[in-house]
């Protein structure tokens, strides 16, 4: 043991001398690291990638992506004889011919599913923790841009092997580049070499599959993980957590064995559901043919709200002046999905215009402080869950036994409405959470003891609420929303500002006002000293009442 | 923490972490007998995992690659993958497990405290950082010499236009190609070429569609496009469905005398965005797309009735010839498949 500590340190020593990096490491190992599940979504999406990354190479081992057509002759009996693309032909080689190669395929799409749920889930927790505020706004940005290149690396390799399913889903996306207005023709020309679904088009996608996109994520993560590095961690409230400080474990040994300890769990996680679930079992499917239907083809989950944003669109068309404009098509798919998270990327900047604050922000916000942006973020939830309804609507519609027909019009109308309703229900639940806090604080927590006074009254018994719910709560900043700027100013000249000053006043009120202010200082000194005599004042009240009723008889 | 500050050349300024006010012992710092049953805990889920990975070794050598087995909710599935998954996955998860296990119950259980510092620099670091950058910016003499400053700037932006233009051949056409336009407009369906099944790829008589029958069918010359051009564009475009209905029942029609006693063939290929469709019911000849669920009435020109395809599906124009087997009047009239913008 202390022979490998020895050379340890001699090769740590040799290193110190040439780079000087003794106070960095210090450093670094010492590093603290605040703990919440919640932190752990993050790191779901770096180990799945790495698993990605791992498996992808054992797949380019077997995998060949060619158009060109073969006859089938591996060891499936089914499909012996059939002809498909040499594509479709190795993923069958892969999964019937190689012993564990179905296990890799497997896993490497187990892990895809598990990149992309872990992602979003964690960017869930970002947005509803206030976690993007300064100065975490870039990490925000590239954590969107995470986003969509996961679900980008995803549809590309689902679509590379070439079956039925896939086929007909890269079908649909190239009718959606074709709808480009004035350059889709040419564009669809480009990307397929031709028309659909020509010979290059998938040797292509797998360079962008395996190399293009693999290649931004691994820059962007690692950006990511250097800027969470280089500004600590956000942590929860907490007693002794302050915005100044970090409270958690040293990188050396907890953080590191912790972290290093789920990457196994996760890996092996992934690895052993990959041998008891199967999924995309693409031979089932066959191989793609451009006149063969697929009834019921769900796509891989995180692209159903695309196909139910393309559901959900009424069939408009413009054919003028010798064109056609497909908004039928081109709307949904080129313009809200991008807009949308266009949106999502910039919301740090549109909640800053809201609240003017240039703080920066170390301590998360539980969402039932901030109860705007926590309806906003529900609303948007909301929005993209009845795309994704929209996505499985026949499957629905057939469980439930309803016509298609009914289902769309259902789900277009609460595509508007269900937003609206969940903003306005979330708000509320929100200002009530608020007002429990404030209650918790003022009268403490219900013990469920219940006495019988002596003038037969019963009291239940409070007590003060422990120290950790306690920081919790006040850890909360009240914010007053900004005041309305004065129309002229003190020496009676109009102020040029004042149109400006309105407009961000009333989208202050918008963020902060309905906002349940914490007890002030005497109101919980108050408290307390009611909490701690409770009993005494009660009793003392019971047998006064006592007395009085025992003195009015007595008359 | 004291061991920091020993072996350091210095002490440094500030410790790294102090411990934070909040302590709560667990078992295991409390009871030495709890801290050795979790330190067996660790080692038997370190050898546990030895063990799978041998398991795993083993089922790669003892399991041919096409045995089957049947799970309780899986159904029938490959052995070799529950095996190897089952086993690798347990052996790299114990690992992970013990891991955790041993930090959760024996390492320092409390927490520690440091301190953050405002990420932005002093006033004088940020006006020192702009001066030297202002001083090399001088020294290089961008602002002061515009004739440099303006053909660097001409030349950077005209210099990845080359990488540009030659993205330009991702589509090369062959000599005197129609153009895409063009292209897309048209399909191998042409006068006189017969209508084959699309599973039996037999030419097809009239007697051979019944009323409220359906045939997915191609065009016949298909073969020699497909094996000439080796790709499947052609088909992509000429697949087609023959549908029968009682010539009564025939609401209207995209040209007239395209259907043959009732028989009508139209595009295979959505409008919308490209699916091939074959869900027709035969009772309302409603055809619906199983992608977006457009719906399409063949028996009215076989015109959108829902959904969010906004065109029509093209007919076909047939007939029978002499030997009596369906066949295209003509190419269709006009462009099959999804829209683009100069189909005007
Ligand atoms: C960046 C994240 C990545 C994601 C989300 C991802 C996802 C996927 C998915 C879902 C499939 C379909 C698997 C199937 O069911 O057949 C696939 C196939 C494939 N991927 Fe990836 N992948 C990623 C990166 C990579 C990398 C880095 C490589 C290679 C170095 C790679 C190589 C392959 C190959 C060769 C296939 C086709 C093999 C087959 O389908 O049998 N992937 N990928
Ligand atoms: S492709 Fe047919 S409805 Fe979309």
């Amino acid at each position: 043991m202390s022979a490998v500590m020895n050379a340890g340190g001699k090769g740590a020593g040799w290193l110190e001398d040439r780079l000087g990096n003794a106070p960095w490491l210090r450093r670094q190992i010492n590093k603290v690291f605040p703990d919440h599940w919640s932190f752990m979504l993050g790191e779901i999406a770096l180990y799945s990638f790495i698993v990605i990354l791992l498996t992808g190479v054992y797949l380019t081992l077997w995998f060949n992506p060619s158009m060109t057509e073969v006859v089938y002759d591996g060891s499936y009996a089914p499909l012996k004889g059939v002809k498909m693309s040499e594509s479709f032909a190795s993923t069958l080689h892969i999964s019937f011919d190689v012993r564990g190669g179905l296990l890799i395929r497997q896993i490497h799409h187990m892990a895809a599913l598990f990149f992309v749920a872990a992602i979003a889930l964690h960017l869930l927790r970002v947005f509803f923790t206030g976690a993007f505020r300064k100065p975490r706004e870039m990490n925000w940005v590239i954590g969107c841009v995470l986003f969509v290149l996961a679900i980008a690396a995803g549809f590309s390799g689902y679509s590379l092997p070439d079956d039925l399913l896939s086929g007909t889903g890269l079908r649909i996306t190239q009718g959606i580049i074709q709808a480009t207005p004035v350059v889709g023709t040419w564009m669809s020309f480009l990307i397929f070499d031709g028309e659909f679904p020509g010979l290059a088009f998938l040797p292509r996608l797998y360079s962008v599959h395996i190399l293009l996109i693999p290649g931004l994520i691994l820059a962007l993560v690692t950006a990511h993980l250097l800027m969470v590095w280089y500004q600590k961690h956000t942590q929860f409230p907490g007693p002794g957590r302050t915005n100044d400080n970090v409270v958690g474990y040293p990188f050396m040994p907890i953080y590191m064995a912790k972290a290093g300890g789920f990457f196994f769990v996760v890996f092996g996680t992934i690895v052993a559901l990959s041998g008891l679930v199967q999924i995309n079992p693409v031979w089932a499917y066959g191989p793609y043919m451009p006149d063969q239907v697929t009834a019921g083809s769900q796509p891989d989950w995180y692209v159903g709200f695309l196909d139910g944003a393309l559901r959900l669109m009424p069939n408009w068309e413009i054919s003028a002046l010798g064109v056609t404009l497909s908004i039928n098509v081109f709307f949904p798919a080129m313009i809200l999905a991008p807009a949308l998270l266009t949106v999502l990327a910039l919301y740090p900047w549109i909640e800053r215009f809201a609240t003017r604050d240039n703080r920066e922000h170390h301590l998360l916000d539980r969402p039932r402080n901030v109860p705007v942006r926590t309806a906003i973020g529900a609303a948007t939830v909301a929005f993209y869950i009845v795309l994704m309804i929209g996505g499985g609507n026949d499957v629905i519609a057939y469980n439930f036994d309803l016509s298609i027909n009914t289902m769309i019009r259902i789900l277009q109308v609460s595509l508007f409405v269900v937003p609206v309703v969940t903003f306005i229900v979330t708000k509320r639940i929100a200002l009530s959470l608020q007002r429990r806090d404030r209650d918790l604080l003022l009268h403490g927590r219900e013990t469920g003891r219940i006495l019988r006074l002596p003038s037969g009254e019963f009291l239940e018994i409070h007590e003060p609420v422990d120290e950790e719910t306690r920081a919790k709560i006040m850890a909360k900043a009240d914010i007053e929303p900004l005041a309305l700027p004065e129309a002229v100013d003190e020496h009676g000249v109009a102020n040029p500002e004042a149109k400006k000053g309105r407009r961000r006043a009333k989208v202050s009120g918008f963020f902060y006002k309905d906002n349940v202010p914490l007890p002030t200082e005497e109101e919980l000194a108050a408290a307390r000293h009611h909490l701690e005599h409770e009993l005494d004042e009660a009793v003392e009240a019971g047998s006064k009442a006592a007395k009085e009723i025992a003195g009015q008889q007595s008359h | 923490m004291s061991e920091i500050v020993r072996s350091g050349q210095e002490a440094p300024e500030e410790p790294d972490f102090a411990p934070a006010e909040h302590v709560h012992p667990r078992r295991t710092d409390v009871d030495p007998r709890a801290a050795r049953r979790a330190e067996r805990q660790v080692a038997i889920l370190f050898g546990l995992s030895a063990v799978f990975t041998l398991v795993a070794l083993a089922a790669y050598v003892l399991i041919p690659v096409d045995a089957g087995v049947s799970l309780p909710l899986a159904g029938p599935v490959g052995a070799l993958n529950v095996a190897l998954g089952l086993s690798f996955g347990l052996a790299i998860l114990c690992i992970g497990l013990g891991v955790i296990h041993w930090a959760r119950k024996l390492m320092p259980g409390s927490e520690v405290v440091a301190q953050r510092h405002e990420l932005r620099s002093t006033d004088e670091d940020r006006a020192a950082a702009v001066a030297a950058f202002e001083r090399g910016l001088d020294d290089s003499g961008f602002a002061q010499r515009p004739i440099i400053r303006r053909s660097l700037l001409g030349a950077l932006a005209l210099m990845p236009l080359p990488l540009v233009i030659i993205l330009r051949d991702l589509y090369t056409s062959p000599p005197n190609a129609l153009s895409p336009a063009e292209q897309l407009s048209e399909t191998i369906w042409d006068g006189g070429v017969r209508v084959v099944s699309d599973i039996a790829d037999r030419p097809i008589r009239p007697e051979d569609v019944p009323i409220g029958g359906l045939v997915s069918a191609n065009p016949e010359n298909l073969h020699e496009v497909e094996e000439a051009a080796g790709n499947l564009n052609a088909r992509a475009k000429a697949a087609i469905l023959l549908v029968r209905m009682r010539p009564d029942e025939i609401v209207s029609e995209q040209g007239e005398g395209w259907s043959y006693e009732g028989i009508l063939a139209f595009s295979k290929i959505c409008t919308h965005v490209g699916c091939p469709i074959a869900l027709y019911e035969q009772r309302t000849h409603h055809l619906l797309c199983p992608c977006h669920q457009s719906t399409f009435d063949l028996a009215d020109s076989g015109n959108v009735v829902f959904g969010p395809a906004a065109r029509r599906m093209p007919q076909l124009p047939i007939t029978v010839d002499e030997e009596g087997f369906i066949v295209a009047q003509s190419d269709f009239q006009e462009p099959v498949g999804p829209s683009f913008w100069e189909r005007g």
